[in-house]
């Protein structure tokens, strides 16, 4: 039996010698870590704070049913808010089949050898490609056409809707392709060993058993990269869509303008008045992003419990 | 229970999607009432209303400011007209318009020979052509406000300031001024405006057996940058457009110039007398006979601008054609209409 301490020899838990050196450099880490978070949260407050502070007067509802003016205080978001639409609605429509279709091509599909890992690694090393470079294709390509010896393969699209949401897509699809391969491959072998073992062809296997337990991670993927495409305006500019426009987008073979890029062109004004209306529409612009990423996150929640 | 759960995430956004949907929709109902700076534009004697089409203006970021006012106020009485404008430079307004892209062309220089013959290799002959003056614009050479020496600059200083190489003191230029290094500012190589100062001051080089412009300057197509860079330095020298000087300029001080008669100070009545030069220059449309004669849209389109140009021209800076003048562009497009 251990006797209990002497009085004044009190038993103390503090560490010493290395121990004590070891411990320190974890609370410090801790403090320097913490402070790196809280460097980036608070850059952020203050850019929202100045944007909120500068743009909030202009936020009405006239901000919003008004073409673009050469008055800063008639001038709106309409038309870019309404190509915005158009096109992100058309990048989803067209990313969502692309990428789901290549992913479950690579994963569930095609053999292992050293023509898909090249693939694989192809894809990845697309997703670092600065946005300009695909804007100089989706120009080339899409806007002025594509012919092969005489023939050709894709028509003249002008800067259009569709050649701007066509570009978006290739944008976004290396992107979209890794976080699609990434879900898939979540799903565990033991669904797709039992699916096959009880006769199911690969393609049965694929669409009622692997593609509903990997959807949660694909939407989540497709909408995030979504979300880059919708502040995109290198690419967008490259294609033409750097224009004043005072009418209702109505079909995809029309030209058309962006909120982000209607807010760069209002920086560039002389006007100071302009530069309201650009922080009036980076407020609009972070709220339609914030929603984007929320209904990544509800997708995720939703499908997670069944 | 797990149901219950989601639908407790799911309602709430769809209702948030819902009253986006909402707001937009009632966006696109809303009607956009007109200002009381420019009430009443000058629509006699065309059918507006009844057109319909896509009107693409691509070209000089020059004329921009010009075309937009003038979209702007078309598309009010011409609703069913879809016309943009989109600025991509002077020389890639031409390309464009060579290939067919865009049905109007602005330009803050004449189309030159190069650009004639891409056109025709494209069926657009010389003769089809129509060029169009809207406005005159002016370059405004601009100093520091603390600067006291530089008041007037000849057309040969302002050559051996930017010549590439040329001076690098200010003492270079006159040897009374300061011995202090200038800072340069110009315009980027993509806008009109450096062709055009180039042109005026005899900088267009190796090509045209003369200088070339210097590169070692501060250059960018945001004339925002300009203004900023000029104001926070003394020894600053640069240029941009005269609309610009208007508008955000007036905190620094121009330079006049001396073009042969002595100096002049860049002004709206200068321009039009013709006694600011060579720094103004006219700015121009181009569009073609076939396209007035087969497109109604654009037919209507031209109409407009001529007819509205002189008020818009000014309102955004500009100096706007004297009366002559502008007779001789409405007499273009005259036999077209209707």
């Amino acid at each position: 039996m251990a006797a209990p301490p002497a009085a004044g020899a009190e038993f103390s838990l503090k560490a010493t010698g290395q121990v004590a050196r070891r411990q320190a450099l974890s609370r410090f880490s801790r403090y320097v870590l913490l402070s790196a978070t809280l460097f980036a949260v608070a850059v952020l407050v203050y850019l929202a704070y100045d944007v909120i502070q500068t743009g909030w007067s202009r936020i009405t509802l006239d901000f919003f049913t008004n073409y673009p003016s050469r008055h800063p205080l008639q001038a709106g978001l309409r038309s870019s808010l309404l190509g915005w639409l158009w096109l992100m609605g058309a990048v989803i429509a067209m990313a969502i089949p692309l990428a789901v279709g290549t992913a479950i091509f690579i994963e569930e599909f095609a053999p292992r050898n050293w023509v898909t890992s090249l693939v694989r690694l192809n894809i990845a090393n697309l997703a670092g490609v600065p946005s300009i470079i695909y804007g100089i294709l989706g120009l080339a390509v899409f806007v002025r056409g594509f012919d092969i010896w005489g023939v050709t393969i894709i028509p003249a699209l002008g800067p259009t809707i569709l050649a701007g949401a066509l570009t978006l897509t290739l944008m976004i699809l290396p992107m979209t392709v890794i976080a699609s391969v990434e879900a898939i491959r979540q799903v565990p072998p033991s669904i797709r060993d039992g699916s096959l073992a009880l006769g199911a062809t690969r393609w049965q296997t694929v669409w009622f058993h692997v593609l509903p337990g990997a959807t949660p991670g694909i939407m989540t993927g497709i909408i995030l990269a979504v979300a880059r495409a919708a502040g995109e305006t290198a690419a967008l500019i490259m294609i033409g869509a750097f224009a004043f426009i005072a009418f209702d987008n109505t079909a995809l073979n029309q030209s058309f303008t962006t909120v982000p890029i209607q807010i760069y062109n209002w920086t560039t004004l002389p006007q100071e008045d302009f530069r309201k209306n650009a922080a009036a529409g980076i407020i609009v612009l972070m709220v339609l992003i914030v929603g984007l990423n929320l209904i990544a996150v509800l997708i995720r929640e939703r499908f997670r419990r069944t | 229970m797990p149901h219950e759960r989601k639908s407790a995430y799911f309602l709430p956004a769809l209702a948030a999607l819902a009253a986006l949907m909402a707001l937009v929709g009632a966006a696109c109902r809303a009607d956009v009432g007109s200002d009381g700076v420019f009430p009443t534009p000058d629509t006699t004697g065309f059918d507006y209303r009844g057109l319909s089409g896509e009107v693409r203006v691509d070209g000089s970021s020059t004329v921009f400011p010009i075309s937009q006012a003038v979209a702007e106020e078309f598309s009010k009485v011409a609703r069913d007209v879809r016309a943009n404008v989109a600025l991509s430079g002077t020389g890639g307004g031409f390309e464009k318009f060579c290939r067919k892209d865009i049905q109007v062309s602005d330009a803050s220089r004449p189309i030159n020979q190069k650009e004639k013959d891409a056109c025709a290799a494209n069926g657009i002959l010389n003769d089809d052509i129509v060029e169009i003056q809207v406005a005159i614009d002016a370059l405004t050479v601009v100093v520091n406000p603390q600067n006291t020496w530089a008041k007037c600059l000849t057309t040969g200083q302002l050559q051996l300031a930017f010549k590439n190489g040329g001076a690098t003191k200010w003492s270079d230029l006159d040897p009374s001024w300061p011995s202090d290094t200038i800072k340069f500012y110009h315009p980027g190589a993509d806008s009109g405006t450096f062709d055009y100062f180039k042109e005026a001051t005899g900088l267009r080089g190796k090509a045209s057996n003369e200088p070339a412009h210097r590169s070692d300057g501060v250059a960018s197509e945001d004339d925002n940058v300009l203004v900023q860079g000029i104001e926070g330095d003394k020894n600053a020298l640069g240029y941009f457009g005269f609309a610009y000087y208007e508008e955000a300029g007036k905190k620094l001080t121009a330079a006049e110039i001396d073009g042969g008669n002595g100096c002049v100070a860049p002004s709206f009545e200068a321009a039009l007398k013709g006694e600011y030069i060579p720094l103004s220059r006219p700015l121009l449309i181009y569009t073609t006979t076939t396209l007035l004669d087969d497109r109604d849209d654009v037919l209507g389109f031209v109409k407009f601008y001529v007819d509205n140009m002189n008020a818009l021209a000014e309102e955004v800076g500009y100096i706007s054609l004297p009366e002559d003048l502008l007779t001789a562009q409405k007499e273009k497009i005259e036999p077209f209409l209707p």
